[in-house]
C-alpha cells in the first residue's frame, strides 16, 4: 500500500515537470523550470507563469478531483460502472456552461461561463437531493440522476439547435470537449476551493464506504448513517465535478476506468481507493493533457476527446478481462 | 439484564400485516433459534428489532443510536453481499470498525479479535484470499467471522447455516452454541428443523401472524404444532445421541 502511494506520487510529480517542460516553445527544460523562479528570463518567465503552470496545476488538481469522485461513487453504489456524472451534476454544469455561451455571457463577463456552470450544477444538486427523497436508497439516486442527466442533456441539445448563429454553436460542443488550454490562474483559484472541500467531504466518507462493502443493511447495523453518507456524497461529487466542469468542461472517463485499474491493487478496499484513486486520477489527466500538447499540437486537440479515446479501449480490456476471470 | 426485549412489535409491508404483537426478551447465555415457514416473517421480525424496517411497538435496540446499537449487536442480513474483491482477513476486521475512532489501521489489540474469529469459523487457509470470489457457502463462514468480529453481547443472524455443508452446519451452530456458554447470546433464524433441535437453547416459532410459541426445542418442536405451522409430520426422539429430529411428511 505504502509503496503503491508512493509510486503514483512519484509519477504525479515526474508528470507535473514533463507537463511544465512541455510546449510548442523551444526552450530547453532547465530552462524553464529555471524561468519559474528567476525573472530576468523576461517572456519565458511569464510563459511559464501564466501558461504552464496554472496548466499543470489545473489538470492535477481536476484530474484528483474526478478520480476520486469517481472511486467514491463507485464505493457508495456498490457498482465498477459508476462514475461520477451519474448524478446529474456534470450535465447540469454543461447545460449552464452552455447557456453562457449562447446569450454571449461568457464573452461579455470574465467569469461568465464558470459561474454559469456552477450556477447549473447547483441547480442540478438541489434537483437530485428533492428527486431521490429523504430516505438513504442508492437507487433513488441513481434514478434522480439519470432523469437530470437526461433532462439537462435535452436542454443542451435544444439551445444548440436554436442556437442563432452557428459561431456559437461552434464554441459549445468545442468546450464540451473539455480543455486546459488558456486557462489562468484565476481559473486555478477558482476550482481549488471546490476540490479541496469536495475532497476533504469524500475522503470522510472512507469508513461509511468500507463498511457498505457487506450491503447497506449490515453497514447501518455497524453504525454507519446511510442518509448522511448519501448526502456528504452528493455534496462532495458536487463540489468537485461542478467545479471542475466549470473550468475545464466535459471531461469523462477518469472517474470510471481510473478506480477500475487501480482496484485490485488496493486488495479492494473502497477507503483505500479513495486516495490512491485521486493520484491515479491526476496521472491520467496529466497524461492526457501532454499527449493533447504533444500529438497534435496544431490542431488543439481537445482532452475530453482524448481521455475517451484513451480510456474507451482500456475500459473493453478491463471487461474483457472481467470476463475472463468469471469464466 | 436482557439484550433485546421486544414488546407488542406489529410490521406492516405495502399495507399487508406481516406480524402483529410479538413480545418476547433475549437474556445472557442464550441461543435462540427463530423457525417458521417462508413468509412467517421472521426476517421483518428481526430487522424491525434492529431498527432497519419501521414497525410499531417496542424495541430496546432499535431505540438506540447508530453508533450504541453497533456496540450492543452484530446483524447478518440473509443476502450476503460482498461488493468489492477484498482479502478475507480484511472482510473480517470490517466487524472491528464500530470499535475504531476515526483512522483504519488495525491496533494488535483488534487483531485478536479478527484472528479468533477466523480460527473460529475455521478460515485459516482463506485469509488472503479474495472473499467475493470464495464459494457461497464459504462467503457465507466469512460473514458470519465478520459477525464474530464485531464482538457484540448479541449476535443475530439471518439463515446464516443455508449452503453450508453439514460438517460446517454444524460446526457453525457450534460456535453459536459456545457464544452462549460464555454469556453471550445469539438469535438466529433457521430452516433446518434437526440443527435446531441439537443446537439452540431456546426456539420462538412464527406462524400465523405472530408468535406461535417459545420455550425450549423439547416443547416447541411437538407433533401438534410442526403440524401446526409446517403442516408437516415428524419424527423427534431423545436418544443416547442427542435428540433427533426429522421431517417426515406433508400433510
Amino acid at each position: 500500500m505504502i509503496r503503491l502511494m508512493l509510486f503514483l506520487s512519484g509519477t504525479v510529480v515526474i508528470l507535473f515537470l514533463i507537463a511544465l517542460t512541455a510546449g510548442p516553445a523551444d526552450v530547453s527544460a532547465r530552462d524553464s523550470l529555471a524561468a519559474l523562479f528567476d525573472d530576468s528570463y523576461g517572456p519565458l518567465s511569464l510563459v511559464m507563469w501564466e501558461i504552464r503552470l496554472p496548466r499543470a496545476l489545473l489538470a492535477v488538481i481536476i484530474g484528483a478531483a474526478l478520480g476520486l469522485a469517481g472511486a467514491a461513487m463507485q464505493g457508495y453504489l456498490r457498482n465498477p460502472l459508476a462514475e461520477p456524472g451519474l448524478i446529474g451534476v456534470s450535465s447540469s454544469a454543461a447545460l449552464g456552461a452552455v447557456i453562457a455561451i449562447n446569450t454571449g455571457l461568457a464573452a461579455s463577463a470574465t467569469l461568465g461561463l464558470p459561474f454559469a456552470a456552477l450556477a447549473g450544477a447547483l441547480m442540478g444538486v438541489f434537483l437530485v437531493m428533492a428527486l431521490a427523497g429523504p430516505q438513504g436508497g442508492s437507487l433513488t439516486l441513481i434514478l434522480a440522476g439519470i432523469a437530470i442527466s437526461a433532462m439537462a442533456g435535452a436542454l443542451t441539445s435544444l439551445v444548440l439547435n436554436l442556437s442563432p448563429n452557428p459561431f456559437a454553436a461552434n464554441e459549445i460542443v468545442f468546450w464540451m470537449m473539455g480543455s486546459l488550454a488558456d486557462r489562468s490562474f484565476v481559473h486555478v483559484g477558482l476550482v481549488l476551493p471546490f476540490a479541496v472541500v469536495g475532497a476533504v467531504i469524500l475522503l470522510s466518507l472512507g469508513r461509511g464506504l468500507d463498511a457498505l462493502t457487506l450491503g447497506e443493511d449490515a453497514a447501518q447495523t455497524m453504525g454507519v448513517n446511510l442518509k448522511r453518507v448519501r448526502l456528504w456524497l452528493v455534496l462532495g461529487t458536487a463540489s468537485v465535478v461542478g467545479g471542475a466542469t466549470a473550468v475545464a468542461g466535459a471531461i469523462g472517463f477518469i472517474g470510471l476506468v481510473v478506480p477500475h485499474i487501480l482496484r485490485p491493487l488496493v486488495q479492494g478496499q473502497p477507503s483505500r481507493l479513495l486516495w490512491a484513486s485521486a493520484l491515479g486520477g491526476a496521472i491520467m489527466l496529466q497524461m492526457a493533457d501532454i499527449a493533447v500538447r504533444l500529438i497534435l499540437p496544431s490542431r488543439d486537440l481537445k482532452l475530453g476527446v482524448v481521455t475517451a479515446l484513451v480510456g474507451a479501449p482500456l475500459f473493453l480490456h478491463l471487461i474483457y478481462k472481467t470476463r475472463k476471470g468469471l469464466v | 439484564m436482557s439484550l433485546l426485549s421486544v414488546r407488542s412489535l406489529s410490521v406492516t409491508l405495502r399495507n399487508r400485516p406481516v406480524f402483529r404483537d410479538v413480545s418476547f426478551e433475549i437474556g445472557p447465555g442464550e441461543f435462540v433459534g427463530l423457525l417458521g415457514p417462508n413468509g412467517a416473517g421472521k426476517t421483518s421480525l428481526m430487522r424491525a428489532s434492529l431498527g432497519l424496517i419501521r414497525a410499531d411497538g417496542d424495541s430496546s435496540l432499535a431505540q438506540m443510536s447508530a453508533s450504541d446499537r453497533a456496540r450492543a449487536v452484530a446483524w447478518m442480513p440473509q443476502s450476503r453481499e460482498i461488493a468489492w474483491p477484498i482479502p478475507v482477513e480484511r472482510l473480517v476486521a470490517l466487524g472491528r470498525l464500530p470499535h475504531l475512532p476515526q483512522g483504519r489501521t488495525l491496533p494488535p489489540a483488534e487483531q485478536a479479535y479478527v484472528d479468533r474469529a477466523i480460527e473460529r469459523m475455521g478460515l485459516d487457509a482463506f485469509r488472503g484470499r479474495a472473499a467475493s470470489r470464495l464459494s457461497g457457502g464459504e462467503q457465507a463462514r466469512a460473514l458470519i467471522a465478520r459477525a464474530l468480529a464485531q464482538d457484540t453481547p448479541l449476535l443475530m443472524a439471518d439463515e446464516p447455516a443455508a449452503g453450508l455443508d453439514p460438517a460446517h452446519q454444524i460446526s457453525s451452530m457450534q460456535v453459536f452454541a459456545d457464544l452462549a456458554a460464555e454469556g453471550r447470546s445469539a438469535l438466529v433464524s433457521l430452516h433446518d428443523l434437526g440443527l435446531a433441535a441439537r443446537h439452540c437453547t431456546r426456539l420462538i416459532l412464527m406462524a400465523e401472524g405472530g408468535i406461535l410459541a417459545d420455550g425450549p426445542p423439547a416443547e416447541v418442536l411437538s407433533t401438534e404444532l410442526m403440524a401446526q405451522a409446517f403442516g408437516i409430520s415428524i419424527w423427534h426422539r431423545e436418544t443416547e445421541n442427542g435428540p433427533v429430529f426429522q421431517p417426515l411428511e406433508v400433510l
